[in-house]
């Protein structure tokens, strides 16, 4: 066991602070240590995107980043995602809107993934979503409906129209 | 998956960054964006003693004209590379390559030199720096020096950066007008390491070509520069039966193995149809 | 509007689109996975595992593991042989090692256990364990596997002096043998269905506490079969005092399951052992190469597929020979009389009369497994060899593949149909499907734009799948697992306010079960699916039943919800008769009314009806507003669609675009069209997985070779094409909502349509067969044999 070191993080708002090994993961102190389960785990080797997190406003992979990494730094999670009067954040609702989720173990890292997208690119074609999202399998939805999701989202954020949640049968 | 243990230290300057490496040697590894590094450790490839976070040294993440050459500062991410107008207007064979690696988390950390001075053939980076003849600053405690890409890669993962040594910047000398440049990989998936990429740069200057670079990745044990492509078409003008030459020529230099991406006749294959096609986006490049 | 609604959006019975209940909590970082949950004093446990294939095990020394800070405990088989829990049965009453006391028969196999009080302690004493092997050849080819000499890999089997493991056969050996003696056309290929993995993002895991004091164990596991899981456990650990009582079974959320949650793994029972003899709760977590490189494969399985027909394109037959490559034990989950699952569907969609389906199984130094992949009972094989083999029939007579499908496809008349293999199938109507497909995606003009591709060189292809399935195991006669009938169950309680809890025993993993039954029960009586709380996963509370996969849960628990919700409102009418003072026959329903023939303004809605069971219920009838149904079905039903898949290769570099996929799907009345709908697009997704992406390789000592997501390849959002899917409707005659069952059917049909349209595209240069999944690698290959494309 190496030297704990106590580092201060910044979780949805609230500063935390921990006593850490170096080599403790991102996502176990942000699972383990702040019980905030929402990141979720689903590879070893940086491919599945469930455990996507907002490190500094930046969308990263928190099972591949120390924690020691993010002393002093801003992180957000699924569970900060709310709006602040308690409703749910424009992506959350278009992703329950769109059936965008099915087992929702990649859902979480998804739509922290999205939130990023639509914060650089506030209304982006389906090819830059798909492309934007390639770092998070999902297993479950064949993807036609995470599209539609931030498509949604992004009508919302600018306040436009919002597209039709109905399915779309050919 | 869990890395085994290690001490770490986050130094605020490159010299304590510096005097930390020394003091660790062989136990010390540089964490800069980790996205190669840290994976190695959870899976136990990798098993550092010490790891020196050059993360918190200001002054190492920068893109910049200046001096007749872009200088890219070591802890550049990717995405830095991406977001920039600069880059965008007139580096685009850096876009071509960001778009293909890994994915944008990973982008979002990964650095460009962490890119190259892993030493990792498989890496896209490399390619495109041979390819732009970049040169790659190394600091160790006596001071900076420079290394040509050339020089750069020894082995597989082993580079020119020495034990005590961080690698802080990359200069590419700025293309001269009439450049262009283009990189393709192609890949089982997206954000795969690459069956094969090319990377060209070229300068047309009165319809004869008066610079080409053309590196390879993930074809050879190191980054490959395909020299003898490049010598078919410098200084001549570029016609279709040269282009085939210079495909064929890097095509019949770069030793791929054979692994699940493919055998080496089909990467050999795959290399002469990138190299036609991405001298031929290059050359629509030149402005 | 896909499906006829009969209820109100307030009430949302079937045929809404209604909004999955369960998302709320996905949404907001609340779902409760299996690693979500955390016991006071809790361990945890990481497994060493064999590098070995095939290796005797000489020496396992723990000395060092011990010693690392936090290491509690280090279990050898060895350990566990001394209460007999070294060994446990699969659900096809194989055997199989907990752990081992002296062989290790795959890469990747549990060695030892280690306990720690952290997870980080845990893979430190893991990396500590020493293990001494002295290594073996080992047998990685099934063909080699029955070769005379072959090593005989389960010599802890008495008596046993191959690798065989059954051998199963359906049809007409002889009509068949003969037709193919005499038929017109014959064609025969050798088609490779790989083993792949289902690689749900959530790996596989579970927290077993034990009490001592009550001698009671809680499992929290990820198990899509929750009660018969319990049953196993009972059946494996009865003897050191864990009788079923003392067993409860909780499942919580799964993020995503496939069939690669319903085995038994050895993890599970290690960590029972560890926490029965520590008396403390114990966490395993799965990694990602630990999921991908031990738990349960899917498919496995060499087909050599014949059909026999004339050259005027009528099919008369078919004969399938398949090899199986069970791996070290035969893990698989099939129903005990089908140890082929149901591959026997394998005659397809089409009318004839003769057909001779053999398999055999073997053992090798893999993984065991067997389970489906998002599919029922080896469907999927049996449907890859079907659709292959006619496109293969349609190219060799020189039919347009469409044109030679509705030459012979099962009539919409003759339904019921019985398939020359012995099903009864209950209803179809196959023409339909394949000409909306067609007019979809313009068929024809297709056709037109590759004929002028091909002039120019270029490389296109059109490929269409016609599948039937055969899912919702299934009626008693002839279903069980372990002996235990294939029925399922729902338990609804209507509340006095008139809103209810209802149970079952399947387990949702994504599926939106907590969406659907409330609106299967919705319309059944009435009440708003909103007011219907739905609950599985708990043996302590669920009624008892078989679980969730192969497309059983609408077949088999949906129509358990539907029965129990018709004797409530059986009883709700009993009590409106009374409150009425009219005769039962006088009382006409309405979603959520019974009013009087005729005055409908005399009326009790069921909320009224279901308070006054608590309140005011007539003499002699028992009080309360519940009901059970063990629902045993009394056929299968079998889902079926058309699928038209478009692919451009690339000349040169031999990429494969997927341009367009239209998917015709059929599974009878739809509860939730919008969930209907993402069970399509995702099980699509799972179809091109294996198409074109996935398979696990080993080499010929027995090492996976892509044991991680950097190379076993799971398509992104960049991979999956955008979907377009449609519906024809042909209710199942059997069932009591008409309802088929739709999760695997997309995943079944997908595969085939992708090969057929990529050998399609590669018709012109004498390319008739690549196996899945085929990549440009595979077609490049193929190509530079055929001198289309040249090495440098």
């Amino acid at each position: 066991m190496q030297m704990e070191k106590e580092i201060t993080v910044t979780i949805n708002g609230e500063a935390k602070k921990a006593k850490v090994e170096p080599r403790l993961l991102l996502v176990h102190l942000i699972r383990e240590d702040f019980n905030m389960t929402g990141t979720h785990i689903g590879c070893d080797t940086t491919h599945c995107g469930a455990c996507t997190v907002l490190l500094d406003g930046k969308s990263v992979k928190s099972c591949t980043i120390l924690a020691i990494q993010a002393d002093g730094k801003k992180v957000s999670t699924v569970e900060g995602l709310l709006n602040a009067d308690g409703t749910l954040a424009a992506i959350q609702e278009a992703f329950k809107e769109n059936h965008a989720l099915h087992c929702g173990f990649c859902t979480p890292g998804m739509m922290m993934r999205a939130t990023e997208l639509l914060q650089k690119n506030p209304n982006p074609s389906e090819d830059e979503i798909r492309w934007g999202i390639s770092g998070n399998l999902c297993r479950c939805t064949g993807y036609n409906n995470i599209v539609k999701a931030i498509q949604y989202a992004s009508a919302k954020i600018r306040g436009e129209a919002l597209p039709s949640t109905e399915p779309i049968f050919v | 998956m869990i890395p085994a243990a290690f001490d770490y230290a986050a130094p605020a300057t490159l010299n304590e960054a510096l005097a930390l490496l020394k003091k660790h040697g062989d136990e010390a590894k540089v964490l800069a964006g980790g996205h190669s590094l840290i994976p190695m450790m959870k899976l136990r490839f990798a098993s550092p003693g010490y790891l020196v976070d050059i993360n918190n040294i200001p002054g190492l993440s920068y893109i910049k004209e200046e001096g007749g050459f872009l200088k890219v500062g070591a802890l550049t991410r990717e995405v830095m590379l991406e977001d920039s107008e600069m880059i965008h207007t007139k580096y685009p064979i850096f876009i071509d390559a960001s778009k293909l690696i890994a994915d944008a988390q990973v982008r979002n950390m990964g650095t460009i030199g962490g890119n190259i001075a892993h030493g990792d053939a498989a890496n896209d980076h490399p390619a495109v720096m041979l390819a732009l003849r970049a040169e790659v600053v190394i600091t160790g405690e006596g001071g900076a020096r420079t290394v040509p890409i050339d020089e750069f890669f020894f082995g597989f993962y082993s580079t020119a950066v020495q034990p005590g040594e961080i690698l802080t910047e990359i200069k590419i000398p700025i293309p001269a007008k009439g450049s262009g440049g283009a990189y393709h990989k192609l890949e089982r998936k997206v954000g795969d390491y690459a069956t094969a990429g090319v990377a060209v740069q070229l300068t047309i200057d009165k319809g004869t070509c008066t610079y080409i670079g053309i590196g390879l990745t993930n074809v050879n044990a190191i980054p490959l520069r395909a020299k003898r492509a490049e010598d078919v078409l410098k200084g001549n003008k570029i016609t279709d039966a040269l282009i085939e030459q210079a495909a064929q020529f890097a095509a019949e230099d770069c030793s791929p193995s054979t692994d699940l991406r493919g055998d080496i006749e089909y990467k050999k294959a795959l290399v002469k149809v990138l190299v036609k096609r991405m001298i031929h986006k290059a050359m629509d490049r030149v402005k | 509007m896909i499906q006829e609604c009969k209820t109100s959006k307030a009430i949302s019975g079937m045929g809404h689109s209604m909004k999955r209940k369960e998302d709320g909590r996905f949404i907001q970082g609340k779902g409760n996975y299996i690693d979500d949950i955390k016991l006071d004093g809790m361990l945890y446990m990481d497994i060493h595992r064999s590098p070995y294939a095939y290796a005797k095990i000489k020496k396992i020394n723990i000395d060092k593991a011990m010693k690392v800070p936090g290491v509690v405990a280090v279990i050898t088989g060895k350990d566990l042989e001394k209460y007999n829990l070294h060994w446990m049965p699969t659900l096809m009453s194989d055997t199989q090692m907990v752990l081992p006391t002296d062989t290790v028969m795959y890469q990747a196999q549990e060695v030892a256990a280690v306990i720690a009080t952290s997870r980080y302690a845990a893979a430190d004493g893991v990396e500590a364990v020493e293990v001494e092997y002295e290594v073996m050849k080992p047998v990685m080819d099934p063909y080699k596997a029955t070769l005379p000499g072959a090593p005989v890999l389960r010599s802890d089997k008495k008596g046993k002096t191959d690798n065989k493991i059954w051998h199963w056969e359906v049809g007409d050996k002889k009509k068949t043998d003969k037709l193919f003696e005499t038929a017109e056309v014959t064609v025969k290929e050798e088609i490779y269905v790989p083993r792949i993995h289902v690689a749900s993002i959530e790996t596989c895991g579970c927290v077993a506490d034990y009490h001592k004091v009550n001698n009671h164990l809680t499992m929290y596991m990820t198990t899509q079969a929750p009660h018969a899981i319990r049953t196993v456990i009972a059946l494996v650990a009865g003897h050191v005092g864990l009788t079923e009582e003392k067993i409860r079974v909780i499942s919580p959320d799964i993020g995503g399951g496939f069939g690669g949650k319903v085995p038994v793994y050895p993890g599970y029972v290690i960590a029972i052992a560890v926490s029965f003899l520590v008396g403390k709760p114990v966490k395993w977590i799965e990694d990602r190469s630990e999921n991908l490189q031990a738990d349960s494969f899917a498919r496995d399985y060499h087909i050599t597929a014949e059909m026999a027909g004339t050259k005027a394109g009528k099919i008369q037959g078919i004969r399938f020979k398949v090899l199986a490559d069970h791996g070290y034990t035969d893990a698989s989950a099939n129903p005990s009389k089908f140890p082929a699952g149901m591959f026997s569907i394998c005659t397809g969609s089409y009318d004839y009369d003769t057909a001779f389906v053999e398999a055999d199984a073997v053992y090798t130094n893999k993984p065991p497994g067997g389970v489906a992949y998002r599919c029922s009972f080896r469907v999927t094989e049996a449907v890859q060899g079907i659709e292959r083999i006619t496109d293969r029939f349609a190219q060799t007579i020189g039919m347009d593949p469409a044109a030679f499908r509705f030459n012979n496809f099962i009539k919409k008349d003759q339904f019921p149909w019985k398939s020359p293999t012995g099903w009864s199938y209950d209803s179809g109507d196959y023409e339909l499907a394949l000409k909306k497909a067609m007019d979809v995606i313009d068929y024809a003009g297709l056709r037109k734009e590759q004929a002028e591709k091909r002039k120019k060189g270029e490389i296109m292809g059109i490929g269409i799948c016609s599948f039937t399935e055969v899912v919702g195991a299934g009626p008693s006669k002839d279903f069980d697992i372990l002996g235990i009938k294939m029925f399922d169950s729902a338990e609804i309680r209507v509340h006095p306010t008139g809103k209810a809890i209802a149970r079952f025993g399947t387990k949702s993993q994504g599926q939106g079960h907590e969406t659907t039954y409330a609106q299967i029960i919705a319309e059944e009586l009435g009440i708003p699916a909103e007011n219907i709380q739905i609950e599985e996963g708990d043996t302590d509370t669920a009624p008892y039943g078989l679980g969730t996969y192969a497309s059983r849960s609408t077949p088999t628990a949906g129509a358990a919800a539907a029965v129990a919700a018709r004797k409530l409102r059986d009883k709700a009418r009993k009590i409106a008769a009374y409150l009425l003072e009219v005769s039962e026959e006088d009382l006409e329903w309405e979603p959520g009314v019974f009013f009087v023939k005729g005055a409908p303004e005399k009326k009790k809605t069921i909320q009224e009806l279901v308070f006054a069971a608590y309140t005011n219920h007539p003499q002699g009838m028992e009080a309360g507003f519940e009901a059970t149904h063990y629902y045993d079905p009394p056929n299968l039903t079998f889902p079926f669609g058309s699928y038209i898949c478009v692919v451009d290769i690339d000349k040169e570099t031999c990429e494969i675009k997927v341009r367009r996929f239209v998917a015709i799907d059929d599974c009878g009345n739809i509860i939730n069209p919008m969930i209907v709908q993402g069970q399509v697009h995702g099980g699509l997704t799972q179809g091109i997985a294996p198409a074109m992406f996935e398979e696990l390789i080993y080499d010929e000592d027995g090492n996976i070779l892509n044991g991680t997501f950097m190379d076993y390849l799971v398509p992104t959002a960049v991979e999956s094409p955008s979907w377009e899917t449609g519906h024809t409707i042909t209710p199942s005659p059997h069932h009591p909502i008409g309802a088929k069952g739709v999760g695997e059917s997309p995943t079944v049909g997908a595969p085939p349509a992708i090969a057929n349209a990529i050998c399609d595209a590669l018709l012109p240069y004498g390319i008739t067969n690549i196996d899945i999944p085929i990549t440009p690698y595979k077609v490049w290959k193929a190509l530079k044999e055929k001198g289309v494309v040249k090495a440098i």
